[in-house]
C-alpha cells in the first residue's frame, strides 16, 4: 500500500502510524455524550472512511487520508493542520 | 534420454551431479529435471499420502510430484522443484517422503489402505479421544505424510530484501510479455520485465513455431538484445512476482544464486540465496502464461505421465525425449504439436488418443479420434495405457504419455486483490475480470488468447495501454507473422470409470474425493477445498483447481460458472521465510541504541539491561560481588551516603519555543507551565483523551518562550507523535515549534549529598543552594564545554542533573567518575535508580500501565481547574474518582517470607483467593539496603484509606504467598528534606 | 585542568571501501534546526540568503553546497549544516542545535543507489531523485535523512546512537551488492 503524502510524495505504508478515525474534537465545556463518542464509538463502515494516518518516519505530517476500506483505494490526502479537526475552540 | 543435435543447449558444458546418490551427467542450462529425464530417470520421489511412485509432471514452477531436498545442516532445502532447480557442477538431491529409498518405501502400505484414507479420514478417524491428538495422533500424522524436512538447525545463508520502482512491470517473458517490454521500452518508459525461468523467452523456448520466418527462440534472443541495450529497462530473470498488492505494489522473489554451487553463497562472499523485491509500478502487464492441465483417469499419477507442453518443452528447450515409445491424450488440437515434435525428431509415437471425434489428423502415426485413456499401468515407471474407444478398449505399450486437458490461464495475480476470474466458455478456462487489479493488463495466454500471433497482439495493445495513461506515445506496431491457430477444445476433466483418478498430484487428491465431499454435502467450492484439500499444497493446486471444480460442479448438478472458484491468494510461488525476514537477523534485527557512556560502562563490566532499543548498564559489579543484588545493594547505598553517577541521557527531551509554548504545555499537562518562572523545572503529569494518564516527566524553562521537556524513556516517541498532534490537528493556529533533542545531549545525573561538592570542581560556575535551588536550571560550563544543569532528583537526594553535548560524553562520564570515585562514590546503573526511585515512591511506566488515572497516583491535585487541558473531560468520569478504585500505596513484608515480587496480586486476608476477591496487584518491587528491607508499590482498592492494614500477597507464579502492611509509597525521607535541603 | 575528548558519533566504525565504494563519515560543523514561527517563511528565507547565502529549501529539495548547506528536514523545518546560525535568524524561526544528534556518513561510488534500495522504501533513481534532493524516509527501521550529494554520492544521516546499526545495515547491502558483481 502506498500513500501520498502533501509533502513527502508517494511513500510506502511501511512510514506510516495508523491511528484510527478522522473526527472532529468537541469543544471545551461539551458534554460527556460527545466525549464519550469521540473517544469510544466508531463507524465501521465498507466504503470510504477518514482516517488519522502519521507520516512518522518521514516529514512527521499528521495527514487525513480518506480511503475506502473495502478497496484500499485512497480518496483524498489532506494535511491535518488545514483539515479542521480541532473543532470550536 | 538425450537426443544429439536437439534442443537449445547445442555445445554446453557437461556437468555432474548426483541424485540420491547415483551420479550422472548433464549439461549446462539444464534443470534437474531435465537432466534427470537425459539420463531416464523418472521415479523422482514419493506423494504426499500415499506415498505413490511419482516423477516429473512439468517443466516449471507449477510441478506438483519433482520435489527434491537439496543441501544438509543449515543449508538444507526441502521441497525444491526440480522443474526449476538449475543444474550446476556437484549438485546434490535426494526424494523426499520415502524410507528407505525413493524405489522401496515402507510407507507404500497406504496406498493400500488408501480406501480408509479418503476426503475427510482425518476428521472423522481422529476424533477423539482427545488427548490423543497431541501425543498419538499428531506425531503419527506428521511421520507418515508430508514432503521436505527441515533440517532443525539454524539457516546458514544470506538473504536480502531491496525496493525497486518504474513505470511499467512486465511479468512474464513470452511473446507477449516480450513485446509489451519492447513497445513500453522503445518509448521511453521505465520498464522491468520479471520472468521466474532463468532464460527468458517464456514458450518460445519449447515450441517450434517460428515467428517472423525465424524460430521463436531466435526472434526471442533478438528482442532482449534490444531491450538488453537500453537504459530504461531493467531485465530481472530467475524472479517470480508472487503478488499484487495495494497501489501497484508488487513482491517478487528472485532466485539469487540457488543456481551456483553453494560455495559461492558461503559466509565470507556474501552473496544471498534470494532477494524479495517490493516493486512499486505505476502500471504493469501481466504476461503470466498459461499453465497446461492433467485429465484425471484411473492410475494418472505414474511416472512416465506428463504433461504434453512440458514433453515439448523437455524436447525442443533440452533435447531431451521423455519415452522412447510415446502417446498423446488430449482434447484439444495444440497437444498435437507434442506428437509431431517428437516424430520429426525420431522418437516413435505408439498413438495419438484425442477424446473428440473431430480431431486432426497428424501426421504419419495413428490417431485414434473419440477415445480415452481409462488406465495405466506399470510399478515405478509407466509401462502401458488402456485406451477405451467405440471399438472397446485396448492396451497400448508406452514409456511415456503426453497429456493435455487444455490450458488454465495464469489468473492468479489478478485475484490477490479480491477479484475472482470470469468463466471463458470457448476457451473453457477462467480469465481474468478487466480492471481486477488497479493499473494492470493482461495480455497473452494468461488472458485467454493462446495463438502466437494473438499474444503478440495482446502485448503490443497491453502497451499501447499503459502508455496512454503514462502521457507516452507508442511506435507503430510492425508486429512480426506468427503462427495464428484457432483453439479447439472440447470439455473433457474426468474420465469415467472405477479407480482413483488424481486431481491434486501434491495432495493426493483424486476425483472419488470430490465426489464424496459433493455427497456428504460440501457443496461450496470453498467447502470442498478444505475438506479435500485439494488446491492446499505448495503448488496451491495450479494445474489441478479447474479440474477439480469441474468435478464438483458435475457432481451437484451445476455449471462451473455457477460452482465458482476460490480465490488465489500471493505468494504466487512459495517464498522461503528467510527472504521474507531478509536482514532481520542478530544486528539486523531491531536498531540499537548506545549511550554515549556505553564503551566506558562496557571496560567497567557492566551488565547492560535492553530498554527498548537502548543498552543502559543494569549495575557495576565490583570485585568481590557475586550476585547483581550486592552491587545494587552498594550502588543504592553509594547514592544516599555520597555521589552516585548515571546516564540518563535516553529520557526523551524535546525543545519547544514559540509564542504560543506555555500555552501549548498548558494544554498537554495537567498543571500549568505558563507560570514557570524562567530558570525552574516542574514536574508535569499528561493524559490522554480517554482521562488516563500517558506520561509524566519535567519540563524547564529556559526562556520567555522556550522550553524543554523530558519524558519518560518508554513514552519518547509516542509522546512525540501526540504533541504532533495536538500541535498540527487541534491547534493548528498556535505558534509553537518543537524538535527533538534527546540525541543531542548526553546527560547524567549526579546524585547524593556530595553532588554539590563534585560540581563544584567542575563547573565554571558556582553551585550553590542559591545560584541552583532545587528545581532550578540555567546553563553551566562544563570544563570549558556550555552544558546545562538541572537541580532535580529521582533518587530523593540532593540532586542534578548535568548535560552536555553528545560529542563530550563519554568524556564527561569518565571524569564524572573520577571525581565520584575519589569521593566515595560511583557509578550506579538501573537496577539502583529503580530502588532509589520505589523508596521514594516516584512512579515509571510500571505504574503508568494505562488503566490509571491521576486520582490513582493520589496526583488529583495537579490536575487544574483553572484551565482546560487534555484529556480534561474524560478524567471528570465518575468512575474515574471513584474511592474504591485500586490506588498506589507502598507494601512491606509482615510475614514469614520477607519477599515482594512485582505481578502479585493482594488479597484481603481470609477471603479465598480467587479472581473476585482481587483486591490490586504490585507493580514495583525491590530490597531497599536503606531500610534494611524489602518494599513494593501496588495499586490497591481503596488503598491510601487502608494503611496500617494487612493484605495476603499472593504470586502464584514464583511460588510466594505472605502478609504485607499497607504503608505510604514514599519509604524514604517522606518530608523530601533530602532533595531540598 | 581536565579537558572533555570529543567523539564523532563513527568514531572508530568508519571509513569502509568496498567494491569501488565508500561509506565515510562527515564531518559537517555545526548542526542548527530552522523552524520558522507562524508566517515567518518568507522572512527566514530572506535572512538565511543574506546570512548564509542560500534560501530556505523547499519540501524535498538542499540547497547550498558542501560546507554549507540547508536540508529540508521534514515539515516546515531544514537542517543548516556548515556554521552556527546568525543571530538574526532567530526572529524568524525557533533555533535548535542538532550537531551532536545525528551521524552524518557519505556513501560514494558505482552501485550505490543498489545498496540504498536495499534499506531505503523511496524511490532513488537518478531520473527522479537527482542532485540537490533529499528525502525524510526510514532506512532498514531507523527515522533517516537522505539527500544525494552528486552523481553517485548520497548523504545519510541517522540518530547518533544508532551509528553502529547504520554503519552495520549498510555495510551488509554493500557486502550484498559487491557480491553480486
Amino acid at each position: 500500500m502506498r500513500i501520498t503524502c502533501p509533502l513527502c510524495g508517494e511513500r510506502d505504508r511501511r512510514e506510516f502510524y495508523y491511528k484510527g478515525a478522522a473526527l472532529v474534537r468537541p469543544a471545551e465545556g461539551a458534554d460527556l455524550d460527545a466525549w464519550h463518542e469521540y473517544v469510544n464509538l466508531r463507524e465501521n463502515p465498507a466504503g470510504p472512511l477518514d482516517e488519522l494516518w502519521y507520516h512518522e518516519m518521514g516529514c512527521n505530517a499528521w495527514l487525513k487520508v480518506t480511503r475506502n476500506t473495502a478497496t484500499h483505494e485512497i480518496l483524498d490526502v489532506q494535511l491535518a493542520s488545514e483539515a479542521g479537526l480541532g473543532g470550536e475552540k | 534420454m538425450r537426443l544429439p543435435g536437439k534442443g537449445l543447449n547445442q555445445g554446453a558444458k557437461p556437468i555432474t551431479f548426483a541424485f540420491n546418490g547415483r551420479h550422472m551427467m548433464g549439461l549446462e542450462g539444464d534443470t534437474l529435471a531435465s537432466a534427470l529425464l537425459a539420463n531416464s530417470t523418472h521415479l523422482v520421489g514419493r506423494s504426499f499420502k500415499y506415498h505413490r511412485p511419482r516423477g516429473v509432471l512439468t517443466a516449471g514452477s507449477e510441478e506438483p510430484n519433482a520435489l527434491v531436498t537439496i543441501g544438509t545442516g543449515g543449508q538444507q532445502d526441502p521441497n525444491v522443484r526440480a522443474t526449476q532447480q538449475e543444474l550446476f557442477e556437484g549438485l546434490e538431491a535426494r526424494s523426499q517422503n520415502c524410507w528407505p529409498s525413493v524405489e522401496r518405501d515402507v510407507m507404500a502400505v497406504n496406498d493400500l489402505a488408501a480406501p480408509f484414507f479418503g476426503a475427510g479420514f482425518y476428521y472423522k478417524t481422529f476424533m477423539w479421544p482427545a488427548a490423543f491428538w497431541e501425543k498419538i495422533y499428531e506425531p503419527m500424522i506428521r511421520n507418515a505424510a508430508g514432503l521436505g524436512a527441515l533440517s532443525g538447525e539454524a539457516d546458514q545463508d544470506r538473504y536480502e530484501k531491496a525496493f525497486a520502482f518504474c513505470d511499467v512491470l512486465v511479468i512474464g517473458s513470452g511473446p507477449a510479455g516480450l513485446v509489451a517490454a519492447l513497445t513500453a521500452g522503445r518509448a521511453g518508459a521505465d520498464v522491468i520485465l520479471a520472468e521466474e525461468d532463468s532464460r527468458m523467452g517464456g514458450r518460445l523456448l519449447a515450441e517450434r513455431e517460428e515467428i517472423g520466418g525465424k524460430p521463436g527462440h531466435a526472434w526471442a534472443a533478438e528482442v532482449l538484445a534490444e531491450l538488453e541495450a537500453m537504459d530504461n529497462v531493467r531485465l530481472m530473470s530467475r524472479t517470480a512476482v508472487t503478488g499484487a498488492y495495494d497501489q501497484g505494489t508488487y513482491g517478487a522473489l528472485e532466485r539469487v544464486s540457488h543456481h551456483l554451487a553453494r560455495r559461492h553463497s558461503l559466509k565470507g562472499s556474501h552473496l544471498p540465496r534470494e532477494c524479495f523485491w517490493r516493486i512499486a509500478a505505476k502500471h504493469a502487464v501481466l504476461a503470466a502464461g498459461a499453465i497446461e492441465r492433467p485429465v484425471a483417469f484411473r492410475n494418472n499419477d505414474r511416472p512416465g505421465i506428463m504433461m504434453a507442453g512440458a514433453v515439448r518443452a523437455y524436447l525442443n528447450r533440452w533435447g531431451v525425449a521423455p519415452g522412447e515409445r510415446v502417446t498423446v491424450f488430449a482434447n484439444n488440437d495444440q497437444a498435437h504439436r507434442t506428437a509431431r515434435d517428437l516424430h520429426d525428431a525420431g522418437v516413435h509415437i505408439a498413438a495419438v488418443i484425442d477424446s473428440r471425434h473431430e480431431a486432426p489428423d497428424g501426421g504419419p502415426y495413428q490417431v485414434i479420434k473419440g477415445a480415452q485413456v481409462c488406465d495405466s499401468a506399470g510399478r515405478q515407471r509407466l509401462e502401458s495405457i488402456t485406451v477405451r474407444s467405440v471399438k472397446g478398449e485396448e492396451k497400448i505399450q508406452t514409456d511415456c504419455l503426453a497429456m493435455s486437458g487444455g490450458w488454465n490461464p495464469s489468473v492468479h495475480l489478478t485475484c490477490h486483490l479480491n477479484s475472482r476470474p470470469v468463466w471463458k466458455r470457448e476457451a473453457l478456462a477462467f480469465v481474468p475480470t478487466e480492471g481486477a487489479v488497479p493499473g494492470m493488463v493482461t495480455a497473452g495466454a494468461c488472458n485467454g488468447t493462446f495463438s502466437t500471433a494473438g499474444a503478440l497482439r495482446d502485448g503490443a495493445e497491453a502497451a499501447a495501454k499503459v502508455l496512454e495513461a503514462l502521457g507516452l506515445k507508442p511506435a507503430a506496431a510492425d508486429l512480426p507473422q506468427a503462427e495464428d491457430d484457432p483453439y479447439r477444445i472440447a470439455a473433457l476433466w474426468a474420465v469415467p470409470g472405477k479407480g482413483r483418478a488424481w486431481l491434486d498430484f501434491q495432495n493426493d487428491v483424486t476425483v472419488k474425493d470430490v465426489k464424496q465431499a459433493a455427497t456428504e454435502n460440501f457443496r461450496s467450492v470453498e467447502h470442498m477445498k478444505r475438506y479435500t484439500t485439494q488446491g492446499m499444497a505448495t503448488d496451491q493446486g495450479k494445474n489441478s483447481n479447474v479440474a477439480a471444480l469441474a468435478v464438483l460442479a458435475d457432481a451437484t448438478g451445476r455449471t462451473i460458472p455457477e460452482t465458482g472458484t476460490t480465490t488465489f491468494r500471493p505468494p504466487f510461488v512459495p517464498v522461503s521465510l528467510g527472504a521474507m525476514g531478509a536482514g532481520a537477523t542478530d544486528e539486523g534485527f531491531k536498531p540499537q541504541r548506545f549511550l554515549t557512556s556505553h564503551g566506558e560502562s562496557e571496560t567497567r563490566g557492566a551488565h547492560q539491561l535492553e530498554v527498548g532499543l537502548w543498552y543502559r548498564a543494569a549495575y557495576f559489579p565490583k570485585q568481590g560481588e557475586t550476585n547483581w543484588r550486592q552491587s545494587c545493594d552498594r550502588e543504592v547505598t553509594l547514592v544516599r551516603k555520597a555521589v552516585g553517577i548515571c546516564d540518563v541521557s535516553t529520557l526523551g527531551k524535546i525543545d519547544i519555543q514559540g509564542p504560543d509554548a506555555g500555552k501549548f504545555l498548558d494544554f498537554l499537562y495537567t498543571n500549568t507551565f505558563s507560570t514557570l518562572k524562567v530558570g525552574k523545572v516542574r514536574y508535569g503529569l499528561m493524559l490522554r483523551e480517554d482521562g488516563f494518564v500517558m506520561d509524566d516527566g519535567t519540563t524547564a524553562r529556559l526562556g520567555e518562550n522556550h522550553f524543554v521537556m523530558t519524558t519518560t524513556t518508554a513514552a519518547a516517541g509516542q509522546v512525540m507523535a501526540h504533541m504532533e498532534f495536538v500541535s498540527q490537528a487541534l491547534y493548528p493556529e498556535w505558534d509553537v515549534r518543537f524538535t527533538s533533542v534527546t540525541e543531542q545531549w548526553a546527560q547524567f545525573a549526579v546524585a547524593g549529598p556530595k553532588s554539590q561538592e563534585l560540581l563544584n570542581g567542575l563547573l565554571d560556575e558556582d553551585v550553590n543552594g542559591e545560584t541552583w535551588p532545587f528545581m532550578g536550571c540555567g546553563e553551566a560550563t562544563v570544563l570549558g564545554v556550555k552544558g546545562r544543569l538541572f537541580r532535580i532528583s529521582f533518587s530523593g537526594e540532593h540532586a542534578y542533573e548535568v548535560a552536555v553535548p553528545a560529542r563530550y560524553g563519554e568524556a564527561l562520564f569518565r571524569e564524572l567518575l573520577k571525581r565520584a570515585e575519589a569521593m566515595g562514590g560511583g557509578a550506579y546503573g538501573m537496577e539502583a535508580l529503580n530502588v532509589l526511585r520505589i523508596e521514594k515512591g516516584l512512579i515509571t511506566h510500571a505504574e503508568i500501565n494505562g488503566t490509571v488515572t491521576a486520582f490513582d497516583l493520589g496526583l488529583q491535585g495537579m490536575m487544574s481547574k483553572k484551565k482546560d487541558f487534555l484529556g480534561k473531560a474524560m478524567s471528570t468520569r465518575e468512575g474515574l474518582m471513584a474511592e474504591d478504585r485500586m490506588r498506589l500505596v507502598g507494601l512491606k513484608p509482615v510475614g514469614a517470607v520477607k519477599e515482594i515480587t512485582a505481578g502479585a496480586h493482594l488479597f484481603t486476608p481470609g477471603d479465598p483467593v480467587e479472581r473476585i476477591y482481587d483486591q490490586g496487584y504490585v507493580t514495583s518491587a525491590g530490597y531497599s539496603p536503606t531500610l534494611g528491607h524489602p518494599i513494593g508499590l501496588a495499586f490497591l482498592k481503596e488503598g491510601p484509606d487502608r494503611i496500617g492494614e494487612t493484605v495476603r500477597l499472593v504470586d502464584h507464579m514464583r511460588g510466594v504467598d505472605t502478609l504485607c502492611e499497607v504503608v505510604s509509597p514514599v519509604f524514604f525521607d517522606p518530608e523530601g528534606g533530602r532533595a531540598r535541603g | 585542568m581536565a579537558e572533555l575528548i570529543a567523539k564523532s558519533p563513527c568514531d572508530r566504525l568508519l571509513p569502509i571501501t568496498l567494491g569501488g565504494m565508500s561509506l565515510t563519515e562527515e564531518q559537517p560543523g555545526s548542526m542548527w534546526v530552522l523552524a520558522p514561527f507562524k508566517g515567518q517563511e518568507k522572512a527566514l528565507s530572506k535572512a538565511l540568503e543574506a546570512a548564509h547565502g542560500m534560501a530556505f529549501p523547499a519540501a524535498n529539495r538542499a540547497t547550498g553546497k558542501a560546507g554549507s548547506r540547508a536540508v529540508w528536514f521534514g515539515r516546515d523545518m531544514a537542517l543548516l549544516m556548515g556554521g552556527e546560525p546568525d543571530a538574526k535568524l532567530a526572529k524568524h524561526a525557533a533555533l535548535t542545535d542538532q550537531s551532536d544528534a545525528w551521524a552524518v556518513v557519505r556513501l560514494d561510488g558505482a552501485g550505490a543507489e543498489d545498496v540504498l534500495a536495499r534499506l531505503v522504501s523511496v524511490d532513488l533513481r537518478p531520473q527522479v531523485f537527482k542532485r540537490g534532493h533529499t528525502a525524510r524516509t526510514e532506512l532498514k527501521h531507523m527515522m533517516a535523512s537522505v539527500t544525494r550529494i552528486g552523481p553517485q554520492a548520497f548523504q545519510v544521516m541517522v540518530f547518533r546512537s544508532m551509528a553502529k546499526t547504520l554503519v552495520h545495515d549498510l555495510k551488509t547491502a554493500m557486502e550484498a551488492v559487491t557480491a553480486r558483481g
